[in-house]
C-alpha cells in the first residue's frame, strides 16, 4: 500500500462526506439555525443579566453574544461529531459501513479518514456560522477566520472521536437517542460555552471542577483564543490528550459485527 | 493443482452460545463459478462477513489467492470484489460519483478510475446513466452499479451474498447471466451466495450449506449423483430434509 493509495483513499473519504452534506439542504439549514437561535435569541436575552468581565483572551469589556460564539462554534462541532457518529451507527446497520471496511486498508486509517471528513464538514458549517454572525454585527477579528482554522480541526477530531467512541459501542441505531441526551447537553451546559468558568466556581466549585475537566470546555476555550490570534497552551494540550484517547479507544472498539450480532441472536 | 482464488479451511463462528458456522471447509479454484446454496438462516452471511473480514474468525483459516486473511488483510482485500446483499450505494450521490468513491478506496487515480468506471457501466448498458443520482434508478439498476463498483480495480475473486434478492425475474436473469459471463470471459472465480437454486448453472460448482454446515460440495451432477436425485432441487431439499430429520 503506497502514500498515494493513502492519500486517494483520504481524498476520496472527505470529498464523498463533503459531497454528501451538499446534497443534504437540511441537514445544512438545521446545523445554523441551532447556532443561530441562541446567538440572536438566547443571548440577546441573557446580556443584560449575564455580566462579562475582562477575561483573555479579551482585551476590553465585550458583549455577551461575542463571548457565546467560540461555545457556538464548539456546538456546531459537537452536534456535528454527534451527527457522525449517528451516520456511522446507521451505515454499519444499512450496509454503506462495510464497503469501506472492505477496501484494502487498514482499519485505523478508514476510521481516521471517516472523522477526518466528518470534521471537514463542521468546518464547513463553522465559517458559515461565523459569517453570518459577522452580518449581525458581531465583532471578530479578521485575521481570526485564518487562525481558527487549526484549532477547529483538532476540536472537530476531538468532538468527533467522542461520537465515534459513542457509535462503537452501540448496538443498534434505537439506543443512540438517548445516549445523546446524556452526553450532548451535560457535555454543552457543564462548559465554559455559555458563561465563563468563573462565573460557575461562584455558584459550585463541584460543578466548577467538573467544568474544568471537561474537553469540550478546552476545546471552547482553544476557539476562543484561536479567534484572537492566540495560543491557550493548556486547552490545546487537553484536547490534543483528549483526542488520542477518544480516538485509540474508537479505532479499537470499533466492531462492524455489533448490530448485526443482536438481530442474527434474536433470528435464531 | 493450480492456486486457489479462495480457500477456507476449518472455519468456525458463533453468536453468543453455539456456532453459526462450524468447521467450514472448502475451495474456489481460478475462474471457477461456485455457488453456495442454502436456505435463510443457514449462514450464508456469516460466512460471507468473515471472507471479507467483515467479523474475525476465532477458528480455521481464510486464504484469498494465496494470502493469509488474518495475516495480511489488506494484501488479500485487494484481490476481492464484493457485492452485499444490501444496498450500500449513496443515495444521493451520482452513480460516477460513488464509483469514484470506490476506486479511490482501491487507490485508482482519477483519469484512470474515469476510464475503467466508463468500460464498466458499458458492460452493464448503464453508460447513459452515470451522471443521474442513484435515488432516480430502479433496484436492477442500482445492483448493476454495485457489481459495476465490485469490478472496477479488477479482482481475482468476485463474492456476492445473495444479490439478486428483491429484483424482478428479468433483471435477476440479467445479473446471474452477466457474472456467468464474466467468469468465463475473464477466468474470475466467483462465490455467489443464494438461496434461489434457478440461479445456479448446469455447468457450475455447488456448495450446499445448512446449519452452518456443509451438506454437499461439487459440480451440479457430482452432487446430483451422490444424492441419487435426478436435479439440483431434488438434491436440495433431500439435504435439507435429512437435516431437518
Amino acid at each position: 500500500m503506497s502514500a498515494l493509495h493513502y492519500g486517494r483513499a483520504l481524498n476520496g473519504i472527505v470529498t464523498r462526506e463533503v459531497l454528501r452534506f451538499l446534497h443534504q439542504r437540511e441537514r445544512f439549514l438545521a446545523a445554523l439555525v441551532r447556532p443561530l437561535v441562541w446567538l440572536l435569541v438566547f443571548a440577546a436575552g441573557f446580556r443584560a443579566a449575564l455580566g462579562v468581565s475582562i477575561i483573555p483572551p479579551y482585551e476590553t469589556y465585550i458583549t455577551y453574544e461575542t463571548y457565546i460564539i467560540p461555545g457556538l462554534v464548539g456546538m456546531i462541532q459537537l452536534f456535528n461529531g454527534m451527527q457522525s457518529s449517528l451516520s456511522m451507527v446507521y451505515d454499519r446497520e444499512m450496509g454503506s459501513m462495510r464497503t469501506l471496511l472492505v477496501s484494502p486498508l487498514p482499519r485505523w486509517f478508514l476510521l481516521t479518514s471517516k472523522l477526518l471528513a466528518g470534521t471537514a464538514v463542521s468546518i464547513l458549517q463553522v465559517y458559515a456560522f461565523l459569517l453570518i454572525a459577522l452580518a449581525f454585527g458581531i465583532d471578530l477579528p479578521p485575521v481570526g477566520f485564518l487562525t481558527v482554522l487549526p484549532a477547529l480541526v483538532l476540536s472537530g477530531l476531538m468532538l468527533g472521536a467522542v461520537g465515534m467512541l459513542l457509535s462503537s459501542t452501540i448496538r443498534q441505531l434505537e439506543n443512540f437517542a438517548g445516549v445523546m441526551n446524556f452526553v450532548i447537553f451535560p457535555t454543552f451546559f457543564l462548559s465554559s460555552a455559555l458563561y465563563p468558568l468563573w462565573k460557575m466556581q461562584e455558584s459550585s466549585v463541584l460543578l466548577f471542577q467538573i467544568c474544568s475537566v471537561n474537553p469540550f470546555t478546552h476545546a471552547v476555550e482553544l476557539i476562543r483564543f484561536a479567534l484572537y490570534a492566540e495560543v491557550n497552551w493548556e486547552s490545546l494540550g487537553w484536547t490534543a490528550l483528549a483526542l488520542a484517547v477518544f480516538l485509540g479507544a474508537a479505532v479499537y472498539g470499533y466492531n462492524p459485527a455489533r448490530g448485526f450480532m443482536p438481530r442474527k441472536a434474536q433470528a435464531e | 493443482m493450480t492456486e486457489s482464488a479462495l480457500e477456507i479451511d476449518g472455519l468456525s463462528y458463533g453468536y453468543g452460545r453455539g456456532f453459526a458456522i462450524e468447521d467450514i471447509s472448502f475451495r474456489i479454484g481460478q475462474g471457477e463459478f461456485t455457488a453456495l446454496l442454502g436456505p435463510n438462516g443457514a449462514g450464508k452471511t456469516t460466512l460471507f462477513s468473515l471472507i471479507t473480514r467483515l467479523f474475525e474468525a476465532p477458528r480455521g483459516k481464510i486464504s484469498v489467492c494465496g494470502i493469509n486473511l488474518r495475516e495480511r488483510p489488506t494484501k488479500a482485500l485487494a484481490h476481492m470484489g464484493v457485492v452485499f446483499q444490501q444496498p450500500t450505494l449513496d443515495l444521493d450521490l451520482t452513480v460516477r460519483q460513488n464509483l469514484h468513491y470506490f476506486a479511490s478506496l482501491h487507490g485508482i487515480g482519477r483519469r484512470d478510475a474515469a476510464d475503467r468506471i466508463d468500460e464498466a457501466l458499458e458492460r452493464l448498458d448503464m453508460g447513459e446513466r452515470d451522471k443521474e443520482k442513484v435515488r432516480q434508478l430502479n433496484g436492477g439498476h442500482r445492483r448493476r452499479v454495485e457489481l459495476a463498483r465490485a469490478l472496477l480495480h479488477r479482482p481475482d475473486l468476485l463474492v456476492l451474498d445473495e444479490p439478486t434478492v428483491g429484483l424482478d425475474v428479468p433483471a435477476r436473469r440479467g445479473i446471474v447471466e452477466h457474472v456467468h459471463d464474466l467468469c468465463r470471459t475473464q477466468g474470475m472465480a466467483v462465490l455467489w451466495a443464494t438461496h434461489l437454486i434457478d440461479e445456479v448453472y448446469p455447468d457450475d460448482r455447488v456448495v450446499v450449506i445448512h446449519k452452518g454446515h456443509i451438506l454437499a460440495d461439487g459440480s451440479v451432477a457430482e452432487v446430483n449423483q451422490n444424492n441419487s436425485s435426478a436435479n439440483l432441487t431434488q438434491t436440495f431439499h433431500r439435504l435439507i430434509n435429512q437435516v431437518a430429520a
